[in-house]
């Protein structure tokens, strides 16, 4: 379940605080942001959109350290096996 | 489309598949459940199950909240609508499925009045823009939708806003899970946890999953390398002999879940004692009702509501195929009786039932593994 | 097709909606109820537009009805629609769009402002397409009986010599061209209809896609195998029909299908596939290899063209099926929807 998409805040609404307009690629909504009055986003920050409502903040910096890990996918165990096979890990 | 397009990246999701590919070996047979509808469908929709190795099996859980509802729920909210007064709003996957006398859609075609929303937000505006009807808004979904509906009946007090209820059929996912675990038929390795609800209950809920039943975790996120990341991360646990919650959704999960969500489901709703659940049978604290405060805004308390229990055809497996006992296809009735086209079960009609997805996605592949590289 | 005796295969007890969207349930009421009591010496199967030779010179002729909320959206109107869209039916049937007639079906209480705002569209439509509107009828029903007003052209033109539209040419190798962005249409006018309140600067793709067809069988016609104009159900339906229709698989790649940020960012949002969007201003063609350069580098130099670009090649497999791949070697069926695409939340 749960189709959630990200999106941009591009303005908080002057009428109501709770409720900003975000953009995904050029289509906009007016969202409620309700759910998150604990942590309430600015213009520019990303939410994750369900229902017409703002679930969450995105972090750009999990988001980054995630697409780190990815590419480095393979990488730490290929080389951990070369240096099993040297024997080395055990101080052997 | 950022923070999309970077999780579909062609590059990256070979090189996840590839370290599946090396770490799931062939020696052992590994069966992950993915419990929410929305990943049965990205699995489909990314043809992940065509980079995963054979020896990976991804078993559809029942976490599609349409799928669960059991037939009588929809001629109970139908049956209110028939009151010309009363308008029917509902998200668009409610529009097709089947009640006794036809669908949301098919009403629609005989007169109802049915409108399809995209936000509860959107049934109460059209409340107020329609003083003279009563809005229904037929609510369903797992707690990744039950806060909306929770705010906008908030809202619907505050604002004094007396035509509008809500017939609320929301569920919860872990006595889903545990069901799941209790079930004797069932032999699962570990699980693929609900990315999205996740941002609502947070992580912990997950946690006697981990330490009770020994079974590992991960909550992912819905983007293909979001999921192949996920398979890496099980495959790792289950081959150290772990048994852990881990968070894959970091970029939107918080471990501790949204406390604002959480508070407004416990402003307006209230567990129900028990739930039927369609194919699963009565779970006990399963669904939530609305609650004395907000009994103003409960359909099922401004209405009077047939509650006719409807069960389901014999021949139909819907529940064995909800537990993942058994492939869609294995159904005796898969793509003869129960189509797209004429859905005898909620499965086949809801875009993230498994059989809608394996019907819509899949089940004409088999004649395409030998040929998808040549022409001939 | 036999003249006798005639088989009823639709039996469903009555007209659901589903039925005129275009896809699987549009399919068989057509196929079950029409085609075997109407369309007796028809061609098997059944085309865009119905061919028919008068004193030896071959004739396409064509109808569409054009019911569409609201009337006016980004891009255009019902009056665009009704030329374009019949327009178009002949033009992928290799015809050369002559004249079209007009039949109106108004709602009693229609202001004639708006009336006249259509006819004037039509007019501009049809100077546009090349095509003359020479004449047509009206009818005024009550209040409550016609959506303010219903439209529906046929239309007429000569076929073009040199190019044979046929879905049982079509040979396994044979290249899929699509003219240009998917979901634009179908987008603007379900953003138009202001239910689901969201905004997007789309416009309907209406236009006459003769002048590409023209470039396309001047350059390649004797390549040219098949032609659709992927409307109701999108291009997914047109594919579909044409492979079962002939029987081959049509293999799509999905980082060659051109798609708008903004209809794909409204189609993520919304859970819609772009592939089952309504196109008003588009065709796909199915191409010999040997002439597929020279349909792409015709296409891409006619007005209108340029954002033409293969999306696929028919295979002997999946036979009747349409099947997408993606460049990491998944890969999923893409089937016809029962009805019109619903946006969802799940």
């Amino acid at each position: 379940m749960c189709l959630a998409i990200p999106g941009k805040i591009v303005e908080i609404s002057p009428e109501s605080p709770t409720t900003a307009l975000v953009d995904v690629v050029g289509v906009r909504r007016k969202i409620d942001l309700g759910l998150l009055q604990d942590d309430k986003p600015v213009p520019g920050d990303w939410v994750l959109i369900h229902v017409g409502f703002a679930m969450s903040k995105i972090s750009e910096g999990d988001a980054v350290d995630q697409m780190r890990t990815l590419r480095m996918l393979g990488e730490i165990d290929g080389a951990m096996q070369e240096v099993q096979g040297y024997g080395l890990e055990d101080g052997k | 489309m950022r923070y999309v397009d970077e999780f579909r990246q062609p590059e990256l999701i070979s090189k996840a598949a590839e370290e599946i590919r090396r770490l799931a070996g062939t020696q052992r047979h590994y069966r992950m459940m993915e419990v929410c509808g929305g990943h049965t469908h990205a699995i489909y929709r990314f043809g992940l199950k065509d980079i995963l190795p054979e020896n990976i099996e991804l078993i559809h859980g029942p976490g599609c909240p349409v799928c669960v509802l059991p037939m009588g729920r929809i001629d109970d909210g139908l049956s209110i609508a028939q009151n010309p007064d009363v308008i029917f709003a509902a998200f668009g996957d409610m529009m097709r499925v089947p009640g006794t006398q036809g669908s949301p859609l098919e009403h629609k075609a005989r007169g109802m009045d049915v409108r399809i929303v995209y936000s509860p937000s959107d049934a109460l505006k059209l409340a107020r823009l329609n003083p003279g009807k009563h809005v229904m808004f037929f609510a369903i979904g797992f707690e990744t939708t039950a806060p909306s509906t929770a705010l906008v009946m908030m809202r619907a007090k505050a604002e004094g806003i007396r035509n509008f209820s809500v017939f609320c059929n929301h569920v919860t996912i872990i006595p889903a899970i545990r069901a799941i675990l209790d079930s004797p038929d069932m032999r699962l390795d570990a699980f693929v946890g609900p990315g999205h609800v996740s941002t609502v209950i947070g992580c912990r809920p997950y946690e006697w999953i981990a330490k009770d039943a020994g079974k590992p975790i991960v909550i992912s996120g819905f983007e293909p390398l979001d999921m192949l990341q996920s398979i890496v991360m099980l495959l790792r646990q289950l081959q150290r002999g772990e048994a852990k919650v881990e968070n894959q959704y970091k970029r939107v999960v918080p471990w501790e879940g949204n406390s604002a969500a959480l508070r407004a489901m416990g402003e307006v709703f209230q567990l129900r004692p028990y739930f039927e659940w369609r194919g699963l049978g009565f779970i006990s604290q399963s669904a939530l009702r609305v609650n004395e405060q907000y009994a103003a805004w409960d359909s099922e308390q401004r209405f009077a509501v047939p509650g006719i229990r409807v069960t389901d055809p014999k021949a139909a497996q819907c529940g064995e195929v909800l537990k993942g006992v058994l492939k869609p296809h294995q159904c005796k009735l898969f793509g003869r009786e129960c189509t797209p086209e004429h859905p005898i079960g909620a499965l086949m009609v809801s875009s993230e039932g498994s059989c809608a997805a394996y019907y819509n996605y899949e089940h004409r592949k088999a004649a395409t593994e030998t040929s998808l590289s040549s022409i001939s | 097709m036999p003249a006798h005796p005639a088989t009823i295969r639709f039996r469903d007890p009555q007209i659901e909606m589903a039925h005129g969207a275009g896809g699987k349930a549009s399919r068989r009421l057509v196929e079950g109820l029409f085609a075997p009591l109407l369309f007796d010496g028809a061609p098997t199967p059944l085309n865009d537009a119905a061919c028919v030779e008068l004193s030896g010179t071959r004739v396409a002729i064509t109808t569409d009805s054009f019911v569409v909320k609201p009337l006016t959206f980004p891009g255009g109107s019902i009056g665009e629609l009704a030329v374009n869209g019949t327009v178009n039916d002949l033009a992928v049937s290799g015809a050369r769009p002559e004249a079209l007639v007009v039949s109106c079906v108004l709602e009693a209480g229609l202001a004639t402002a708006v009336l006249e705002a259509e006819i004037r569209a039509m007019a501009k439509a049809a100077r546009a397409a090349g095509v003359r509107i020479m004449g047509g009828d009206t009818k005024v029903v009550e209040h409550g009986k016609a959506d303010q007003m219903y439209v529906t052209t046929t239309g007429v033109g000569g076929l073009m010599p040199g190019v044979t539209v046929d879905a049982q040419s079509v040979r396994a190798g044979d290249k899929i061209l699509l003219s240009g962005p998917i979901g634009d249409h179908g987008i603007t006018i379900l953003l138009a209809r202001g239910e689901l309140d969201f905004e997007a600067d789309l416009r309907s793709d209406t236009r006459s896609v003769f002048p590409l067809v023209e470039a396309l069988v001047r350059a390649a016609g004797p390549g040219v195998r098949w032609m659709r104009d992927p409307t109701r159900g999108g291009a997914a339906t047109s594919l579909n029909e044409l492979a079962r229709d002939c029987g081959l698989g049509m293999v799509l790649f999905e980082d060659q299908i051109p798609v708008r940020d903004m209809v794909r960012g409204a189609c993520e949002l919304l859970g819609l596939d772009p592939l089952h969007i309504a196109n008003e201003g588009q065709f796909l063609a199915v191409v010999s290899p040997e002439y597929a350069d020279a349909a792409m580098n015709a296409l891409a130099l006619a007005p209108g063209g340029s954002e033409v670009q293969v999306i696929g090649e028919v295979r002997k497999q999946p036979a009747g099926s349409v099947l997408v791949t993606t460049l990491y070697g998944g890969s999923r069926i893409v089937d016809m929807l029962v009805g019109d695409p619903l946006p969802r939340i799940c």
